[in-house]
């Protein structure tokens, strides 16, 4: 028991796990129910609806991956971030994605990580990008971050004079849910941080501070609807902790990384991709996040999307890597898929900004 | 019977497939289902709980399988859920026991 649990704590690369191994996870992917026509591939689904080869439409957001290095140790995590990995974004890879930022055509930035704050050039990045004009500037923050230590407890402050918009994680509004999937202790921590964040007044009513959540289910299942979600999370943390957000955004777990590896442990690996095809909306496929979003990698690779990066399925382009970054050469590419795009076209369809359909 | 089991989780993906041989009725039926757990006078959340309620009540593995998972979807707790099947309990106790009253009706009727 005691090494298991020490081991939830450890990423999949500290572990030494097969799934650490991006080629492992896409040839799970693709075997199995997959390889035997069980299930469509999701090339020959969305050739059902004529959507193939799936291709950009105009770039809207610029995802930013600084580093995977994290205080947590989520169950779920598509990035398998942990304090253990050490793959950190360097200030030169970060200047030359700032020539990116301010000539990109993109109305985000969009900064992730890990914990995008435990990179040691954070501030002077944000200081810098911050300058450039864009519309929304995100930082996807953990929450926890900003209680871990004294020297990260004025990041509401920080965020609050780069004008940052500020999306965070909270899986549920009760403590039992959120710690399982999150750690222990971890939501008492993502409540004392959300409260400092409304009181410099991030999340209020009426403020342009703006703060929206990220719900992902803790366990084997589908988000519910996104709207209903979002009312039902606005009242329990305000009834119980007087605390204030903007949007709640519901994501599906994909099925890479840390939480295909809860799939397989768990024997749900096989009702949860029939569930995800079952949910298949064409609808959703239209507004999938790769085609108007270019994610960058810690090293300054580029990807579809953050979860192309775990895949280490770089862009099909002669432009690979942010230093030789050309837009219009990058927007006339094929976007690459495999099963795990399932994830972002169940139901409502799901993105980093939450549902693509109404 | 390729099937071992009266019952067999993959059936659940196939109650589409009723509709097969009577389309009309399946269809009304379904239709019908869809508009029931609609938003109204009662949210979807409330009628998802009374629905596993009744699941239990009327003891359809099918129906717990659906409604567990749909709970979950909608963020509704354990704790929550137990409560409903609570509910459902009680009113299944309630209903056999009450019909003791039926039981003393009768034996005080013979009794001299």
């Amino acid at each position: 028991m005691l090494k298991e649990k020490k081991q939830q704590q450890q990423s999949l690369h500290k572990r030494h796990s097969e799934l650490a191994m991006a080629n492992n996870q896409l040839e799970k992917l693709s075997n199995g129910i997959f390889a035997n026509g069980e299930l469509p591939t999701f090339s020959e689904k969305i050739k059902e609806s004529n959507q193939f080869p799936l291709r950009p439409k105009k770039l809207e957001i610029l995802q930013i991956n600084v580093g995977y290095m994290c205080n947590q140790v989520c169950e779920h995590c598509h990035v398998d971030a942990g304090p253990d990995r050490k793959e950190i974004m360097t200030r030169e890879t970060m200047m030359q994605c700032l020539e990116v930022i301010r000539n990109t055509g993109a109305h985000t930035l969009d900064l992730t990580g890990g914990a995008p704050e435990m990179n040691p050039d954070f501030r002077w990045f944000v200081d810098e990008a911050s300058k450039a004009g864009i519309q929304d500037f995100i930082v996807r923050s953990n929450l926890t971050i900003i209680r871990a230590n004294k020297k990260y407890y004025d990041l509401p402050e920080f965020f609050k004079n780069h004008n940052v918009h500020v999306v965070s994680s909270m899986p549920h509004w009760t403590r039992g849910k959120t710690d399982k999937q999150r750690g222990e202790g971890v939501f008492d921590l993502s409540i004392k941080a959300l409260q400092e964040l409304n009181a410099v007044g991030y999340g209020m009513p009426d403020s342009d501070l703006r703060l929206d959540l990220v719900y992902n289910p803790s366990g084997a299942f589908l988000p519910g609807d996104q709207a209903s979600m979002e009312k039902d999370f606005k009242k329990a943390l305000l009834d119980d902790f007087g605390i204030h957000f903007h949007s709640l955004f519901a994501i599906t777990n994909l099925p890479i990384s840390r939480f295909l590896d809860y799939l397989i442990a768990s024997e749900n690996y096989e009702d949860y991709m029939y569930s995800l095809v079952e949910a298949y909306n064409p609808a959703a496929v239209n507004n999938v996040m790769c085609r108007n979003t270019i994610s960058v990698s810690w090293d300054g690779y580029l990807y579809d999307c953050d979860f192309n990066q775990m895949l280490e399925l770089k862009v099909a382009s002669k432009i690979q890597h942010v230093s030789e970054y050309n837009e219009d050469i990058l927007n006339d590419r094929k976007i690459i898929i495999s099963q795990h795009c399932y994830g972002c076209t169940a139901g409502a369809g799901s993105s980093c900004q939450g549902a693509v359909t109404d | 019977m390729a099937s071992q089991n009266y019952y067999d989780p993959a059936d659940l993906k196939k109650f589409g497939k009723i509709s097969d041989w009577s389309k009309e009725l399946g269809d009304k039926f379904f239709d019908y289902y869809g508009k029931v757990f609609e938003e109204g006078a009662l949210t979807a959340r409330e009628k998802s709980l009374i629905a596993l309620a009744v699941a239990h009540t009327e003891m359809c593995p099918y129906c717990i399988d659906a409604y567990s998972q749909d709970g979950l979807q909608r963020g509704i707790t354990k704790e929550e859920m137990m409560e409903a099947i609570h509910v459902g309990a009680a009113i299944k106790s309630g209903a056999t026991l009450v019909h003791g009253v039926m039981m003393m009706n009768k034996v005080n009727k013979l009794e001299m």
